[in-house]
């Protein structure tokens, strides 16, 4: 039986068809190579500008998907609690000599606390009443930030970071930042994926799909809502001071306004809701769309002979394109870019393995 | 004497624009009343509408660019129920929420590609001098553009009271199925509802637009919409009203009274922090009705 599967697939047969593990596997060993030697292989434009911001959106984003994507409670103010770590972080190390490990957990532990007194009200309420405290949540968050003046962050609202040093370790260079923001983010990554998968996420999609049927099943509406926020805005928070310490050095309140917030909700759900791969890859995704369309704009003008599209346009056509990708998503691909992966994948296993290959285990 | 008459100022200004936030919170009710969905879109909507508006001013006039954008927002309107919201139905109500952040971003991004992003004045030719009443001064823009939302108000309650559409509307909103089987047109009615939001918007859009100016900001003008509609209970139009005279006066009182002391911006977040408070603490707002969940 074996060996006519062999004869029907020789490539499978070639490789050892009954090894392979799957597309899965060997795209995920692949990705952590490739993040590992990253800043060998990319330029420094990238890792600085691009990557980095990527995998720590990624996180924050991932934290959202933990509360809207597996939770189903809406948040609008993921961006203010990242602003919260940050500026936390930033007081914690610059002002008081807090270790950048203990700073970084401390912006966490402030996000998360005001995640928690957020989502008090989602005990009662629901849907649009939640999107409404949340909404006001990110106003009132960053307005704060503005004016309190123990924060110190005056009339420019931003607040620099001293020289970064962890133990003897000078995180300078993108590298070093580069290897700060991997460790911390692949760390809360593989936690998060534990939780989802966990009694704790379990509990989550039951109460997604039911609330008060979850509750009188014996889910604690009380715990699990109220962890769901923790756990979401713990990671926006630490998303935030990883943005001080291994992207921009600085905590700026003008850098978590609503658009922000908004954009993270765009990530997931292009990306996947309630999928850990997807807020990642959405989070790419939506990060590379500006220089995509500034690349496809540029194309466009020298094809058609017109001069380069000023940067305003730029923008305001990433807002269209951004809200038409939104839209794409919700009404074509609910399960986002994390659904046509695993399609994708799927299609692989089969051209590898067409007996069984959707039994090959692997990374969802 | 002089410090009980600036009170009384603040509370009349603050109330007058409050009559505007009931306004542009009525754009919300118009379409959760009809189908259950909260419009995100409705500030980017406003900012749409005003955008069109004072873009098509020095080419056609006022009056006319006014009926060209009533055209045009009805396009809008039918086209995103038809695109956007039909295909959406009966998804969650957090799937069409997220739908309708979309095709905000969409129509902000649209509206400054067509019409720029520099911000532009918009003037309604009404006299600026201030109204004195006794010692009270009141500013003539404020009051007439209060009385004009006052008016709109009322014509939207007798739409929902009075109208057939209205009555559908309401049946829609009650149990869509059950209107269905009764030959109410569920989505013509739909398109309706959603080409009297735009109508809103463009009401919304001009009137502050002649206050603030017409530019990005406008969009956020209309979210403050959103703490009216939780105050005053969201399935309550008296409620909105109430709420968004409390909201004006709030902001103007607390600007003139604690924004002196801790350096301005109160306006800015006290309708949130309001909010907030009535979330925590009765979530169905003062008039709205205490929602009891089935399984």
């Amino acid at each position: 039986m074996a060996n006519e599967i062999a004869d029907r697939t020789p490539v499978a047969a070639a490789r050892g068809a009954s090894h392979y593990p799957g597309t899965r596997v060997v795209a995920f060993v692949l990705l952590v190579a490739f993040a590992l030697v990253a800043p060998l292989v990319l330029t420094e434009y990238w890792i600085k500008a691009i990557a980095i911001p990527t995998i720590i959106f990624g996180l924050s984003a991932f934290g959202l998907n933990l509360v809207t994507g597996y939770a189903g409670l809406i948040s609008m103010g993921q961006a203010a609690f990242m602003a919260l770590g940050a500026f936390t972080a930033v007081i914690a190390y610059g002002r008081f000599g807090v270790p950048v490990p203990l700073a970084i957990m401390l912006g966490g532990a402030v996000a998360a606390l005001m995640g928690v007194l957020v989502g008090t009200p989602s005990l009662r309420i629901k849907g649009l009443y939640l999107m409404v405290a949340t909404l006001a949540s990110q106003f009132i968050i960053i307005w704060a930030l503005q004016r309190v003046p123990w924060t110190g962050s005056g009339s420019f609202a931003t607040l620099n970071t001293p020289p970064v040093r962890i133990a003897g370790w000078d995180v300078s260079t993108p590298t070093d930042k580069y290897y700060l923001v991997l460790a911390v983010v692949a760390l809360m990554t593989f936690f998060g994926y534990n939780l989802v998968r966990s009694r704790v996420g379990r509990a989550w999609m039951a109460l997604r799909e039911h609330d008060v049927a979850a509750s009188v099943m014996g889910v604690s509406m009380l715990q699990y809502k109220l962890m769901a926020f923790l756990v979401s805005s713990f990671y926006a928070g630490v998303a935030g001071a990883l943005v001080v310490f291994g992207y921009t050095g600085a905590a700026s309140v003008q850098e978590y306004e609503l658009d922000v917030s908004i954009k993270i909700l765009g990530m997931i759900i292009v990306g996947g809701l309630g999928s850990v791969l997807g807020s990642y890859l959405g989070a790419a995704f939506i990060m590379l769309l500006p220089i995509l369309l500034a690349v496809l704009m540029q194309k466009a003008a020298a094809a058609l002979g017109g001069s380069p599209a000023a940067v305003d346009t730029l923008a305001n056509a990433e807002h269209v394109v951004f809200g038409a990708l939104v839209l794409y998503f919700l009404i074509k691909e609910p399960k986002g870019l994390a659904e046509l992966w695993h399609r994708l994948a799927a299609w692989v296993d089969k051209q590898w393995y067409p007996i069984n290959g959707a039994q090959l285990g692997g990374i969802k | 004497m002089g410090e009980l008459m600036f009170g009384i100022e603040l509370l009349i200004t603050g109330m007058l624009i409050g009559l505007m936030y009931s306004m542009v919170a009525l754009g919300f009710v118009l379409i959760y009343k009809a189908s259950s969905v909260f419009n995100f879109a409705q500030g980017a909507m406003t900012l749409f509408a005003a955008l069109t508006v004072v873009g098509l001013i020095p080419h056609v006039g006022f009056v006319w660019s006014l009926l060209i954008t009533a055209v045009v927002m009805c396009v809008v309107a039918v086209g995103a129920e038809r695109i956007v919201f039909r295909p959406l139905m009966g998804s969650s109500q957090l799937t069409i929420f997220m739908g309708t952040v979309g095709f905000a971003s969409i129509l902000e991004g649209a509206a400054q590609m067509i019409w720029g992003t520099k911000p532009r004045g918009l003037k309604l030719g009404i006299p600026a001098e201030p109204l004195k009443l006794g010692e009270v001064f009141v500013s003539k823009p404020d009051l007439i553009s209060a009385a004009i939302a006052g008016l709109l108000v009322i014509a939207i309650i007798l739409f929902f009271k009075r109208t057939k559409i209205g009555l559908g509307l309401r049946a829609i909103a009650d149990d869509p199925a059950a209107a269905q089987v009764v030959g109410i047109p569920l989505h013509r009615v739909w398109a309706v509802a959603w080409a009297l939001a735009g109508m809103v918007a463009i009401a919304s859009g001009v009137l502050w637009g002649s206050r603030i100016g017409v530019h990005f900001a406008m969009s956020l003008i209309a979210l403050k919409a959103l703490p009216v509609l939780i105050i005053g209970g969201i399935d309550s139009v008296a409620g909105v009203i109430v709420a968004g005279l409390i909201v004006g006066a709030a902001e103007a009182l607390g600007e003139g009274y604690i924004g002196t002391h801790i350096g301005g911006g109160v306006q800015d977040v006290i309708a949130y922090v309001v909010a907030l408070l009535f979330l925590m603490f009765k979530p169905s707002g003062l008039f709205g009705q205490a929602a009891i969940q089935r399984l």
